[in-house]
Protein backbone atom coordinates (compact mmCIF):
# COMPACT_ATOMS: atom_id res chain seq x y z
CA UNK A 1 0.00 0.00 0.00
CA UNK A 2 2.59 2.67 1.32
CA UNK A 3 4.58 1.29 -2.40
CA UNK A 4 1.43 2.75 -4.22
CA UNK A 5 1.53 5.67 -2.68
CA UNK A 6 4.66 6.81 -2.99
CA UNK A 7 4.55 5.97 -6.84
CA UNK A 8 3.75 9.63 -8.21
CA UNK A 9 2.62 8.55 -11.19
CA UNK A 10 -0.16 6.21 -9.97
CA UNK A 11 -0.94 8.80 -7.32
CA UNK A 12 -1.71 11.67 -9.88
CA UNK A 13 -2.90 8.99 -12.01
CA UNK A 14 -5.82 8.25 -8.88
CA UNK A 15 -6.76 11.53 -8.55
CA UNK A 16 -7.54 12.09 -12.88
CA UNK A 17 -9.93 9.36 -12.10
CA UNK A 18 -11.28 10.71 -9.30
CA UNK A 19 -11.53 14.06 -10.92
CA UNK A 20 -13.28 12.06 -14.21
CA UNK A 21 -15.84 10.37 -11.89
CA UNK A 22 -16.20 13.55 -9.90
CA UNK A 23 -17.56 15.36 -13.20
CA UNK A 24 -20.26 12.59 -13.63
CA UNK A 25 -21.03 12.77 -9.66
CA UNK A 26 -21.28 16.65 -10.51
CA UNK A 27 -23.75 16.53 -12.64
CA UNK A 28 -25.87 14.48 -9.74
CA UNK A 29 -26.44 17.85 -7.46
CA UNK A 30 -28.27 19.65 -9.72
CA UNK A 31 -32.31 19.37 -8.60
CA UNK A 32 -33.20 16.45 -10.49
CA UNK A 33 -36.71 14.64 -10.33
CA UNK A 34 -37.30 11.35 -9.18
CA UNK A 35 -39.14 8.62 -10.94
CA UNK A 36 -40.14 5.30 -10.30
CA UNK A 37 -37.89 2.77 -12.40
CA UNK A 38 -41.47 0.63 -13.41
CA UNK A 39 -44.92 2.03 -13.09
CA UNK A 40 -46.88 0.02 -10.31
CA UNK A 41 -49.19 -1.94 -12.73
CA UNK A 42 -52.55 -1.55 -11.95
CA UNK A 43 -54.19 -5.03 -10.92
CA UNK A 44 -54.91 -7.37 -13.25
CA UNK A 45 -52.84 -5.87 -16.03
CA UNK A 46 -49.88 -7.96 -17.71
CA UNK A 47 -46.90 -7.23 -17.31
CA UNK A 48 -45.19 -6.00 -20.84
CA UNK A 49 -41.35 -7.00 -20.81
CA UNK A 50 -41.12 -5.09 -24.28
CA UNK A 51 -40.67 -1.77 -23.75
CA UNK A 52 -38.65 -1.68 -20.77
CA UNK A 53 -36.07 -4.20 -22.60
CA UNK A 54 -35.74 -1.62 -25.27
CA UNK A 55 -35.27 0.99 -23.44
CA UNK A 56 -32.57 -0.66 -21.44
CA UNK A 57 -30.43 -1.48 -24.80
CA UNK A 58 -31.69 1.62 -26.35
CA UNK A 59 -30.16 5.27 -26.09
CA UNK A 60 -31.93 8.09 -23.77
CA UNK A 61 -31.06 11.60 -22.92
CA UNK A 62 -31.28 10.09 -19.31
CA UNK A 63 -28.47 8.29 -16.99
CA UNK A 64 -30.30 6.42 -14.96
CA UNK A 65 -28.51 6.33 -11.90
CA UNK A 66 -29.04 2.79 -10.47
CA UNK A 67 -26.63 2.26 -7.45
CA UNK A 68 -27.70 -0.09 -4.32
CA UNK A 69 -29.69 1.33 -1.55
CA UNK A 70 -30.06 4.67 -3.03
CA UNK A 71 -33.06 5.73 -4.34
CA UNK A 72 -33.10 5.78 -8.42
CA UNK A 73 -32.93 9.16 -9.71
CA UNK A 74 -31.77 10.04 -13.82
CA UNK A 75 -28.80 12.22 -14.89
CA UNK A 76 -30.33 14.30 -17.29
CA UNK A 77 -27.74 14.59 -19.84
CA UNK A 78 -27.53 18.02 -22.16
CA UNK A 79 -29.41 18.38 -25.03
CA UNK A 80 -27.84 19.86 -28.38
CA UNK A 81 -29.72 20.81 -30.97
CA UNK A 82 -29.14 22.35 -34.40
CA UNK A 83 -32.03 23.46 -36.21
CA UNK A 84 -32.04 26.40 -38.99
CA UNK A 85 -32.55 28.82 -36.79
CA UNK A 86 -29.59 28.19 -35.07
CA UNK A 87 -27.83 26.11 -32.23
CA UNK A 88 -29.47 25.13 -29.29
CA UNK A 89 -28.02 23.78 -25.66
CA UNK A 90 -30.29 23.20 -22.62
CA UNK A 91 -30.69 20.16 -20.56
CA UNK A 92 -32.99 17.43 -20.97
CA UNK A 93 -34.52 17.87 -17.62
CA UNK A 94 -36.65 20.53 -19.19
CA UNK A 95 -38.76 18.01 -20.70
CA UNK A 96 -39.74 15.90 -17.47
CA UNK A 97 -39.51 12.87 -19.46
CA UNK A 98 -41.55 13.82 -22.34
CA UNK A 99 -44.64 15.25 -19.92
CA UNK A 100 -43.67 19.28 -20.65
CA UNK A 101 -42.51 20.88 -23.75
CA UNK A 102 -39.48 23.05 -23.82
CA UNK A 103 -39.96 26.76 -25.86
CA UNK A 104 -36.45 27.89 -27.53
CA UNK A 105 -36.25 29.04 -31.00
CA UNK A 106 -38.65 26.39 -31.65
CA UNK A 107 -41.15 24.45 -29.19
CA UNK A 108 -39.97 20.70 -28.49
CA UNK A 109 -40.75 17.93 -26.98
CA UNK A 110 -39.22 14.44 -26.05
CA UNK A 111 -41.84 12.02 -27.70
CA UNK A 112 -40.55 8.11 -27.67
CA UNK A 113 -37.27 9.25 -26.43
CA UNK A 114 -36.46 11.41 -29.17
CA UNK A 115 -36.52 14.99 -29.22
CA UNK A 116 -39.10 16.52 -32.36
CA UNK A 117 -40.34 19.80 -33.45
CA UNK A 118 -44.07 20.37 -32.49
CA UNK A 119 -45.80 23.19 -32.92
CA UNK A 120 -48.63 25.42 -30.31
CA UNK A 121 -51.25 22.20 -30.78
CA UNK A 122 -49.14 19.58 -30.32
CA UNK A 123 -48.74 18.11 -33.29
CA UNK A 124 -45.58 17.04 -34.51
CA UNK A 125 -43.68 18.66 -37.13
CA UNK A 126 -41.84 16.59 -39.08
CA UNK A 127 -40.19 18.58 -42.24
CA UNK A 128 -38.48 21.09 -39.51
CA UNK A 129 -35.37 20.64 -39.72
CA UNK A 130 -33.49 19.11 -36.67
CA UNK A 131 -30.23 17.64 -36.16
CA UNK A 132 -29.54 16.32 -32.98
CA UNK A 133 -26.25 16.40 -31.43
CA UNK A 134 -26.96 15.56 -28.14
CA UNK A 135 -25.08 14.02 -25.29
CA UNK A 136 -27.02 10.85 -24.78
CA UNK A 137 -26.30 8.14 -22.63
CA UNK A 138 -24.55 6.58 -25.29
CA UNK A 139 -22.02 9.64 -26.23
CA UNK A 140 -21.44 9.38 -22.09
CA UNK A 141 -20.35 6.22 -21.59
CA UNK A 142 -18.06 6.58 -24.49
CA UNK A 143 -16.34 9.18 -23.03
CA UNK A 144 -16.61 7.19 -19.97
CA UNK A 145 -14.53 4.29 -21.90
CA UNK A 146 -12.24 6.72 -23.24
CA UNK A 147 -11.41 8.16 -19.94
CA UNK A 148 -10.46 4.35 -18.48
CA UNK A 149 -8.70 3.24 -21.15
CA UNK A 150 -6.73 6.89 -21.11
CA UNK A 151 -6.03 6.56 -17.20
CA UNK A 152 -5.08 2.85 -17.61
CA UNK A 153 -2.39 3.11 -20.36
CA UNK A 154 -1.11 6.57 -20.03
CA UNK A 155 -0.34 5.21 -16.68
CA UNK A 156 1.02 2.19 -17.54
CA UNK A 157 3.26 3.76 -20.47
CA UNK A 158 4.56 6.01 -18.05
CA UNK A 159 5.47 3.29 -15.50
CA UNK A 160 7.17 1.41 -18.51
CA UNK A 161 9.37 4.89 -19.26
CA UNK A 162 10.49 4.88 -15.66
CA UNK A 163 11.45 1.55 -14.95
CA UNK A 164 12.97 0.43 -18.08
CA UNK A 165 14.19 -3.48 -17.98
CA UNK A 166 12.73 -3.70 -14.67
CA UNK A 167 10.22 -6.17 -14.19
CA UNK A 168 6.42 -5.14 -14.54
CA UNK A 169 4.32 -4.11 -11.16
CA UNK A 170 1.09 -3.84 -10.13
CA UNK A 171 -0.94 -2.39 -12.97
CA UNK A 172 1.77 -3.12 -15.73
CA UNK A 173 1.40 -6.82 -14.65
CA UNK A 174 -2.27 -6.69 -15.97
CA UNK A 175 -1.44 -5.21 -18.90
CA UNK A 176 1.29 -6.79 -19.94
CA UNK A 177 -0.02 -10.16 -20.75
CA UNK A 178 -3.56 -8.68 -22.66
CA UNK A 179 -1.11 -6.86 -25.11
CA UNK A 180 1.42 -9.23 -25.53
CA UNK A 181 -1.73 -11.81 -26.36
CA UNK A 182 -2.78 -8.77 -29.03
CA UNK A 183 1.18 -8.60 -31.07
CA UNK A 184 1.89 -12.31 -30.46
CA UNK A 185 -1.42 -14.35 -31.08
CA UNK A 186 -2.94 -11.97 -33.02
CA UNK A 187 -0.77 -8.73 -34.89
CA UNK A 188 2.04 -11.14 -36.26
CA UNK A 189 0.42 -14.50 -37.12
CA UNK A 190 -1.75 -12.54 -39.53
CA UNK A 191 0.26 -9.21 -40.69
CA UNK A 192 3.90 -10.69 -40.60
CA UNK A 193 6.92 -8.85 -39.82
CA UNK A 194 4.90 -5.01 -40.84
CA UNK A 195 2.96 -5.58 -37.57
CA UNK A 196 4.48 -2.17 -36.09
CA UNK A 197 2.36 0.09 -38.07
CA UNK A 198 -0.93 -1.22 -37.14
CA UNK A 199 -0.43 -2.40 -33.68
CA UNK A 200 -1.96 0.61 -32.04
CA UNK A 201 -5.02 0.69 -34.43
CA UNK A 202 -5.42 -3.28 -32.86
CA UNK A 203 -4.51 -2.60 -29.34
CA UNK A 204 -6.91 0.12 -29.40
CA UNK A 205 -10.23 -1.70 -31.05
CA UNK A 206 -9.47 -4.81 -28.55
CA UNK A 207 -9.21 -2.65 -25.66
CA UNK A 208 -11.98 -0.13 -26.42
CA UNK A 209 -14.39 -2.90 -27.35
CA UNK A 210 -13.07 -5.03 -24.23
CA UNK A 211 -13.97 -2.47 -22.19
CA UNK A 212 -17.35 -1.12 -23.56
CA UNK A 213 -18.67 -4.49 -23.35
CA UNK A 214 -17.68 -5.17 -19.85
CA UNK A 215 -18.93 -2.45 -17.80
CA UNK A 216 -22.41 -2.50 -19.94
CA UNK A 217 -22.67 -6.23 -18.07
CA UNK A 218 -21.72 -4.07 -14.52
CA UNK A 219 -25.20 -3.09 -12.92
CA UNK A 220 -24.35 -0.09 -10.88
CA UNK A 221 -23.84 2.90 -12.15
CA UNK A 222 -22.10 3.76 -13.68
CA UNK A 223 -22.09 0.43 -15.92
CA UNK A 224 -24.82 -0.86 -17.74
CA UNK A 225 -25.04 1.12 -20.82
CA UNK A 226 -25.37 -0.78 -23.90
CA UNK A 227 -22.40 0.73 -25.98
CA UNK A 228 -21.03 -1.92 -28.84
CA UNK A 229 -24.36 -2.80 -29.06
CA UNK A 230 -25.57 0.08 -31.20
CA UNK A 231 -25.37 -0.50 -34.50
CA UNK A 232 -23.54 3.31 -34.96
CA UNK A 233 -20.72 2.59 -33.26
CA UNK A 234 -20.10 -0.36 -34.67
CA UNK A 235 -20.58 1.09 -37.85
CA UNK A 236 -18.06 3.09 -37.27
CA UNK A 237 -15.37 0.84 -35.80
CA UNK A 238 -16.10 -1.36 -38.89
CA UNK A 239 -15.36 1.77 -41.02
CA UNK A 240 -12.30 2.66 -39.56
CA UNK A 241 -11.21 -1.35 -40.59
CA UNK A 242 -12.48 -0.62 -44.13
CA UNK A 243 -10.56 2.72 -44.63
CA UNK A 244 -7.49 1.22 -43.08
CA UNK A 245 -7.44 -2.50 -45.17
CA UNK A 246 -8.18 -0.20 -48.45
CA UNK A 247 -5.09 2.76 -48.00
CA UNK A 248 -2.97 0.27 -46.41
CA UNK A 249 -3.42 -2.24 -49.34
CA UNK A 250 -0.37 -2.76 -51.91
CA UNK A 251 0.02 -3.09 -55.99
CA UNK A 252 -0.58 -6.91 -54.99
CA UNK A 253 -4.06 -6.38 -53.16
CA UNK A 254 -5.72 -4.28 -55.89
CA UNK A 255 -3.95 -6.36 -58.65
CA UNK A 256 -6.10 -9.11 -57.19
CA UNK A 257 -9.47 -7.01 -57.27
CA UNK A 258 -9.13 -5.32 -60.43
CA UNK A 259 -7.10 -7.68 -62.48
CA UNK A 260 -7.74 -11.29 -60.84
CA UNK A 261 -5.85 -14.10 -62.56
CA UNK A 262 -9.41 -14.96 -65.00
CA UNK A 263 -10.26 -14.49 -68.77
CA UNK A 264 -10.67 -11.19 -69.54
CA UNK A 265 -13.83 -11.06 -70.23
CA UNK A 266 -15.17 -12.20 -66.71
CA UNK A 267 -13.62 -9.04 -65.30
CA UNK A 268 -16.81 -6.88 -65.23
CA UNK A 269 -18.11 -9.96 -63.10
CA UNK A 270 -15.44 -10.04 -61.16
CA UNK A 271 -15.30 -6.68 -60.01
CA UNK A 272 -18.96 -6.51 -59.10
CA UNK A 273 -17.88 -9.36 -57.10
CA UNK A 274 -14.70 -8.40 -55.48
CA UNK A 275 -16.14 -5.15 -54.48
CA UNK A 276 -19.44 -6.78 -52.85
CA UNK A 277 -16.28 -8.47 -50.83
CA UNK A 278 -14.60 -5.38 -49.93
CA UNK A 279 -18.08 -4.32 -48.65
CA UNK A 280 -19.31 -7.22 -47.29
CA UNK A 281 -16.28 -8.09 -44.78
CA UNK A 282 -16.55 -5.04 -42.27
CA UNK A 283 -20.33 -5.52 -42.91
CA UNK A 284 -20.39 -8.53 -41.24
CA UNK A 285 -18.13 -7.62 -38.32
CA UNK A 286 -20.71 -4.77 -37.47
CA UNK A 287 -23.35 -6.98 -37.69
CA UNK A 288 -21.23 -9.64 -35.50
CA UNK A 289 -20.87 -7.36 -32.40
CA UNK A 290 -23.85 -5.17 -32.57
CA UNK A 291 -25.79 -8.39 -32.81
CA UNK A 292 -24.14 -10.55 -30.09
CA UNK A 293 -24.01 -8.06 -27.81
CA UNK A 294 -27.77 -6.53 -27.79
CA UNK A 295 -28.74 -10.51 -27.95
CA UNK A 296 -26.89 -10.80 -24.66
CA UNK A 297 -28.56 -7.79 -22.91
CA UNK A 298 -31.95 -8.75 -24.28
CA UNK A 299 -31.73 -12.22 -22.85
CA UNK A 300 -30.43 -11.50 -19.36
CA UNK A 301 -33.55 -8.59 -19.16
CA UNK A 302 -35.95 -10.89 -20.23
CA UNK A 303 -34.81 -13.49 -17.90
CA UNK A 304 -35.15 -11.07 -14.97
CA UNK A 305 -38.28 -9.78 -16.31
CA UNK A 306 -39.64 -13.71 -15.58
CA UNK A 307 -40.00 -12.46 -12.16
CA UNK A 308 -42.61 -9.67 -12.96
CA UNK A 309 -44.17 -11.89 -15.75
CA UNK A 310 -44.81 -14.68 -12.88
CA UNK A 311 -45.22 -12.03 -10.44
CA UNK A 312 -44.38 -14.65 -7.98
CA UNK A 313 -41.22 -14.93 -5.05
CA UNK A 314 -40.26 -18.15 -5.88
CA UNK A 315 -39.34 -17.60 -9.62
CA UNK A 316 -36.85 -14.93 -8.09
CA UNK A 317 -34.28 -17.67 -7.09
CA UNK A 318 -34.83 -19.54 -10.72
CA UNK A 319 -34.66 -16.33 -12.62
CA UNK A 320 -31.49 -15.21 -10.91
CA UNK A 321 -29.14 -18.31 -11.54
CA UNK A 322 -30.48 -18.39 -14.99
CA UNK A 323 -29.31 -14.50 -14.89
CA UNK A 324 -25.70 -15.19 -13.47
CA UNK A 325 -25.09 -18.02 -15.76
CA UNK A 326 -26.52 -15.65 -18.38
CA UNK A 327 -23.81 -13.21 -17.39
CA UNK A 328 -20.93 -15.91 -17.00
CA UNK A 329 -21.42 -16.34 -20.33
CA UNK A 330 -21.89 -12.83 -21.33
CA UNK A 331 -17.91 -12.22 -19.72
CA UNK A 332 -16.84 -15.22 -22.43
CA UNK A 333 -18.98 -12.98 -25.30
CA UNK A 334 -17.25 -9.93 -23.96
CA UNK A 335 -13.68 -10.78 -24.50
CA UNK A 336 -14.41 -13.22 -27.92
CA UNK A 337 -16.48 -10.63 -29.87
CA UNK A 338 -13.24 -7.92 -28.69
CA UNK A 339 -10.45 -10.72 -30.06
CA UNK A 340 -12.98 -12.04 -33.00
CA UNK A 341 -13.20 -8.14 -34.18
CA UNK A 342 -9.17 -7.46 -34.04
CA UNK A 343 -8.61 -10.73 -35.20
CA UNK A 344 -10.37 -10.42 -38.31
CA UNK A 345 -9.40 -6.71 -38.31
CA UNK A 346 -5.50 -7.69 -38.38
CA UNK A 347 -6.81 -10.43 -40.65
CA UNK A 348 -7.81 -8.31 -43.04
CA UNK A 349 -5.03 -5.89 -43.12
CA UNK A 350 -2.62 -8.96 -43.27
CA UNK A 351 -4.44 -9.72 -46.54
CA UNK A 352 -3.76 -5.89 -47.72
CA UNK A 353 -0.11 -5.74 -46.88
CA UNK A 354 0.84 -9.29 -47.84
CA UNK A 355 3.70 -9.72 -50.06
CA UNK A 356 3.78 -11.16 -53.68
CA UNK A 357 4.99 -15.13 -53.69
CA UNK A 358 6.32 -16.58 -56.30
CA UNK A 359 4.10 -18.98 -56.76
CA UNK A 360 1.71 -19.52 -59.55
CA UNK A 361 -1.22 -19.05 -59.08
CA UNK B 1 -56.98 -25.39 -53.43
CA UNK B 2 -57.38 -21.72 -52.70
CA UNK B 3 -53.92 -20.25 -52.23
CA UNK B 4 -52.86 -19.11 -48.56
CA UNK B 5 -52.12 -15.40 -48.55
CA UNK B 6 -52.01 -14.91 -45.08
CA UNK B 7 -49.99 -15.97 -42.17
CA UNK B 8 -51.03 -15.96 -38.64
CA UNK B 9 -48.51 -15.57 -35.69
CA UNK B 10 -45.15 -14.26 -35.74
CA UNK B 11 -43.56 -15.01 -38.43
CA UNK B 12 -40.34 -13.10 -37.61
CA UNK B 13 -40.03 -15.18 -34.36
CA UNK B 14 -40.56 -18.49 -36.87
CA UNK B 15 -37.72 -16.84 -39.15
CA UNK B 16 -35.06 -15.85 -36.67
CA UNK B 17 -35.66 -20.01 -35.18
CA UNK B 18 -35.23 -21.45 -38.80
CA UNK B 19 -31.78 -19.13 -38.44
CA UNK B 20 -30.62 -20.78 -35.21
CA UNK B 21 -31.26 -24.22 -36.30
CA UNK B 22 -28.45 -23.73 -39.19
CA UNK B 23 -26.05 -22.24 -36.75
CA UNK B 24 -26.60 -25.38 -34.42
CA UNK B 25 -25.88 -27.84 -36.77
CA UNK B 26 -22.76 -25.97 -37.89
CA UNK B 27 -21.37 -25.03 -34.25
CA UNK B 28 -22.13 -28.16 -32.82
CA UNK B 29 -19.90 -30.09 -36.35
CA UNK B 30 -17.16 -27.78 -35.02
CA UNK B 31 -17.45 -28.88 -31.44
CA UNK B 32 -17.39 -32.32 -32.68
CA UNK B 33 -14.71 -32.42 -35.06
CA UNK B 34 -12.85 -30.00 -32.94
CA UNK B 35 -13.21 -32.99 -29.61
CA UNK B 36 -12.33 -35.89 -32.24
CA UNK B 37 -9.10 -33.75 -33.29
CA UNK B 38 -7.87 -33.14 -29.48
CA UNK B 39 -8.59 -36.81 -28.84
CA UNK B 40 -6.07 -37.71 -31.57
CA UNK B 41 -3.24 -35.79 -30.84
CA UNK B 42 -3.46 -34.10 -27.78
CA UNK B 43 -0.48 -32.19 -27.52
CA UNK B 44 -2.19 -29.50 -29.89
CA UNK B 45 -5.45 -29.07 -28.03
CA UNK B 46 -4.82 -25.29 -27.45
CA UNK B 47 -4.11 -24.94 -31.11
CA UNK B 48 -7.42 -26.44 -32.19
CA UNK B 49 -9.17 -24.82 -29.30
CA UNK B 50 -8.16 -21.49 -30.85
CA UNK B 51 -9.47 -22.19 -34.14
CA UNK B 52 -12.93 -23.66 -32.86
CA UNK B 53 -13.55 -20.58 -30.69
CA UNK B 54 -12.72 -18.53 -33.95
CA UNK B 55 -14.94 -20.66 -36.71
CA UNK B 56 -17.93 -20.66 -33.43
CA UNK B 57 -17.67 -17.04 -33.41
CA UNK B 58 -18.03 -16.76 -37.20
CA UNK B 59 -20.50 -19.31 -37.72
CA UNK B 60 -22.47 -17.02 -34.55
CA UNK B 61 -22.15 -14.01 -36.66
CA UNK B 62 -23.58 -15.31 -39.88
CA UNK B 63 -26.53 -16.45 -37.35
CA UNK B 64 -27.15 -13.30 -35.36
CA UNK B 65 -27.21 -11.37 -38.29
CA UNK B 66 -30.14 -13.63 -39.62
CA UNK B 67 -31.86 -12.82 -36.24
CA UNK B 68 -31.31 -9.28 -37.04
CA UNK B 69 -33.17 -9.40 -40.31
CA UNK B 70 -35.65 -11.51 -38.78
CA UNK B 71 -36.40 -9.19 -36.03
CA UNK B 72 -36.53 -5.97 -37.98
Amino acid sequence: MIGIIKNSVLKSKIFTLVLVLGVFLLSALTPTRTFAQEKAAKEGEKFDPKPIILEHIGDSHYWPVNLPLVKEIALPLPVILYTDKGLEVFSSQVFDHGKTTYLGKNKYQLIEDKVKVVDDAGKVNEKAKLYDLSITRNVASMWLAMAILLVVFLSVSGKYKKTVGKAPKGLQSFMEPLVLFVRDDVAIPNIGHKYGKYMPLLLTMFFFILISNLLGLVPLFPGGFNLTGNIAVTIVLAGITLITVNLSGNKYYWKHIFMPSVPVWLYPLMWVVELAGIISKPFALMIRLFANITAGHIVVLSLISLIFIFNSLWMSPVSVIFVVFMDTIELLVAFLQAYIFTMLTALFIGLAVEEHHADAH
Amino acid sequence: MAAATTVFGNVQALGAGLAVIGAGIGIGQIGGKAVEGIARQPEAASKIQTNMIIAAALIEGVALFAVVVALL
